[in-house]
């Protein structure tokens, strides 16, 4: 135990499972419930849409709501239920101390002004003017900023006022994982004594589904769970909407301001695994020792996508080490992108404090794991690329 | 031997090789004889038709095979061929670097041309399914990378073997210092001997060039030369731009150890975030103020302790006036007698990559002791009372430099810099 250890005293989670560490550990305990999906809306993909939100509730100026797109709220709020969990939210002083890194990437398009210039574009050979003509009189002056990466932390400083820093960290799941180790790191290092870390995806636009399937990634046709996507049409990959943040504290800081937290962050491994070498597989078991994972069964938060080579490779670590415990949690909220990362830490850190494994999420692929988990390890493997694991243990 | 550690006994951060691409051309040598002498790299756009644009000049990057290729390969171009002068100054493994790679980049997009296209050949009702249709039947990885904000980074580490997960980073228009900032970080947390930070930003498209215009933040100047105007009573707005630089950072240490030739040292980052606006800062100037103290403090000076400042000096009516007040709130009477420049005044804003442009001739600054002016000063705004090197360059004994980053969204990062060792 020291000073520096790091310490996760604030959870903020939203998905289509609902809002909070409780919602989530509820419905996540429910072996039986139902995919909570939309295949119709963005079909042939389906989609795992956001709850109903109440955004006054951490949000409470109509202005700053109307700054923003669905991601920016969406983050936004989920910022402010983490501050809320950690006790911090509207503590002037903590917030103003307090850091940031956030795993972004961008904002929405104007669906309309887009579809109007292409449908134009059918009749007219000066694509390069047309445009000009049109985004100079249709785009509205500050949607711009509702599409930049870092004015989801730019919103977060405005609302919830943590103005210690402010880092935005880009690159799919990338970020998510830079963003988690980069915070631990400080915190460890004594750089940062208490950190705000997470991300957001709101997948209900079609330009977040466009950049999946420009590299033909997403599921098709019928819902199944993640692990039995192998060889269905389409790509693997079912989206969806969510957020994940995390308050990261040292044990120093937390104690002091008499702060129990759900887990401890042991170790963070992250990579950049050349997957075209052939040695994906043993590469990712090799990040698993690096984690230093213990010899016993060690359930699993995967954050696998779906996607068939990044979660076959996956798989094979699993089929080769019988002693994970794999539980790939976008079975139940779809793949979250730059939240995936905080994610699966995020439910790791709740199999901890509640002392229990979650059951399978599907039964067919996963199996029960009994007892309360002294150790739980969360991965992110990214559709494309990247690649991170978490031990997380008891505080 | 001399001292390898700061103030507060962490390791100190060499430079140990620099690139430099902006519109007055590519390395050092080049624009450094250019911004030396005033000369302006801002020029005409020519890359797109500027019909319906209220603004008609630039500062874009065109002569780099891939500046009419689309914002994402030119601005892995820009990257890596800053990082490749970077890496070749410092002597190092130019495909096994052996450190992280921190790339401060612009946000990316799928760019129009390819929407168009796929809008063309694609089936469906509506505009969205006729694309994801013709997507989905891609060939080829090539545009799904151009629209991945991991790709840039992921394809630089291949090419210079950096290790571990790159991280791709965007402060706004203070990336570039954030990605030097995350190095330092790294070096001082004893997880790396070395590092490489890169600040490239080659976005200047059309619609880029519509939604800064449409948030009034772009000079609608028509005189190339003469739009870009830090500080002058007439600034009118900043003109876009684009451009890379690249910093080797090592550990004094591990440079000294290797017989690295040192081009200076990294001593101080500072950051602070703003919560007022989007795109304004708080009217008491406090978060910038804070940054650079917190930058100072870091680097274990007083207020004493600035030679130079390289300023971030935008040429917007807010950002000049907001940064004059955070200066002379900082040092006081004593600002008057510090010499403050703009780089922008001659190569423009260049957005994510400023801030690594701004450090790499801050640091150039002081080891040819020479200070770039600030050009286009021919109305001095009264209300800002500074040294601006106005127009043509000064030659000075420079061994210490703030360099000032600050942009929307409320970031605040600030740079010191130092010849040597204090």
């Amino acid at each position: 135990m020291s000073n520096r250890d790091v310490l996760i005293t604030g959870i903020g989670l939203v998905s289509c499972l609902g809002e909070g560490p409780d919602a989530h550990w509820r419905a996540l305990s429910d072996a039986a419930a139902a995919p909570r999906i939309d295949s119709e809306r963005f079909a042939p993909y389906t989609i795992h849409p956001l709850p109903e939100i109440d955004w006054n509730l951490q949000i409470p100026k109509r202005g700053d709501q109307r700054q923003m797109e669905l991601w920016q709220r969406l983050g936004t709020y989920t910022a402010g239920l983490a501050l809320d969990d950690a006790g911090i939210r509207n503590d002037e002083a903590l917030c103003a101390s307090m850091d940031m890194v956030i795993a972004a990437g961008g904002g929405e398009r104007d669906e309309a002004v887009d579809a109007g210039i292409l449908e134009a574009s059918l009749s007219r050979n000066d694509r390069e003017i047309l445009l000009n003509e049109k985004l100079t009189t249709d785009l509205r002056p500050t949607l711009f900023l509702a599409q930049l990466s870092n004015l989801l932390a730019g919103n977060i400083s405005i609302v919830h006022k943590v103005t210690g820093s402010s880092r935005t960290f880009m690159g799919e799941e990338g970020a998510g994982i830079a963003a988690i180790e980069t915070a631990a790191a400080r915190i460890r290092s004594g750089q940062s004594e208490h950190i705000l870390v997470g991300g957001a995806f709101e997948t209900e636009h079609p330009d977040m589904l466009l950049g999946y399937e420009l590299g033909a990634f997403l599921h098709r046709g019928a819902w199944q769970p993640l692990w039995q996507r192998q060889g269905a049409d389409g790509g693997g990959l079912v989206s969806g909407s969510g957020g994940a943040f995390l308050v990261l504290e040292s044990r120093d800081h937390a104690e002091k301001r008499g702060r129990k937290a759900y887990a401890k962050i042991d170790a963070i491994v992250s990579d950049r695994i050349k997957r075209r070498d052939g040695a994906f597989e043993a590469e990712l078991e090799r990040m698993a020792e690096k984690v230093q994972r213990p010899a016993a069964e060690t359930l699993v938060l995967s954050g696998a996508s779906g996607a068939h080579v990044a979660t076959g490779a996956e798989h094979g670590l699993y089929d080769r080490d019988r002693a994970l415990a794999p539980r790939a949690f976008a079975t139940r909220t779809g793949h979250l992108k730059e939240a995936q990362f905080p994610f699966a830490v995020a439910l790791a850190a709740l199999a901890i404090h509640n002392g229990a494994a979650y059951p399978p999420f599907d039964p067919q692929a996963e199996r029960p794991v009994d007892g309360a988990p002294e150790s739980v390890l969360a991965t992110t493997v990214g559709y494309h690329v990247f690649e991170g694991m978490a031990l997380l243990g008891k505080a | 031997m001399a001292r390898t550690t700061d103030h507060l006994g962490r390791p100190l951060v060499a430079v140990t090789g620099i690139g430099i691409v902006t519109s007055l051309g590519v390395g050092k040598q080049d624009n450094w004889a250019a911004l030396t002498s005033g000369r302006s790299g801002i020029h005409r756009i020519t890359r797109f038709p500027v019909e319906h644009l209220n603004t008609k000049i630039s500062g874009m990057v065109d002569f780099l095979p891939s500046s009419t290729k689309g914002a994402s390969p030119l601005t892995f171009e820009l990257a890596a061929t800053a990082a490749e002068e970077a890496i070749g100054e410092s002597g190092l493994s130019i495909d096994d670097f052996g450190g992280p790679l921190f790339l401060a980049s612009p946000p990316v997009e799928l760019d129009w041309r390819d929407r168009f296209d796929l809008y063309k050949v694609g089936k469906g009702e509506t505009a969205a399914q006729r694309i994801a249709q013709a997507a989905s039947e891609l060939q080829t990885l090539e545009m799904f990378e151009s629209a991945q904000f991991g790709s840039i980074a992921d394809r630089l580490a291949d090419k210079f073997g950096t290790r571990g997960l790159p991280i791709t980073l965007s402060t706004a228009c203070a990336s570039g210092a954030t990605a030097i900032q995350l190095g330092v970080e790294a070096i001082r947390r004893g997880e790396c001997d070395r590092a490489l930070s890169i600040g490239a930003d080659g976005s200047a498209t059309a619609e880029a060039l519509i939604r800064f215009s449409l948030l009034s933040a772009l000079s609608t100047n028509d005189n190339p030369e003469k739009a870009s105007k830090p500080f002058s009573k007439d600034r009118d707005g900043f003109v876009l731009a684009e451009g890379s630089a690249a910093l080797v950072l090592e550990s004094l240490d591990a440079a000294i150890a290797r017989g690295a030739t040192i081009i200076g040292l990294v001593t101080g980052c500072g950051e602070r975030a703003d919560d007022f606006h989007r795109t304004r800062s708080k009217p008491d100037g406090s978060p910038a103020i804070a940054a650079v103290r917190a930058a100072i403090a870091d680097a274990g000076l007083g207020e004493t302790g600035i030679a130079y400042v390289n300023a971030h000096g935008t040429s917007t009516p807010e950002n000049d006036k907001m940064e004059h007040l955070s200066l002379s709130t900082v040092f006081g009477e004593r600002i008057r007698n510090i010499p403050v420049s703009s780089n922008k005044s001659m190569i423009g804003h260049t957005l994510s990559a400023a801030g690594a442009i701004e450090a790499a001739f801050s640091l150039l600054t002081m080891r040819e002791g020479v200070i770039p002016p600030t050009i286009n000063y021919d109305h001095p705004d009264p209300a800002i009372e500074l040294d601006v090197v106005p127009n043509v360059k000064r030659e000075a004994d420079v061994a210490t430099v703030l360099s000032n980053s600050f942009g929307f969204g409320g970031q605040n990062t600030c740079l010191v810099m130092a010849r040597e060792p204090q």
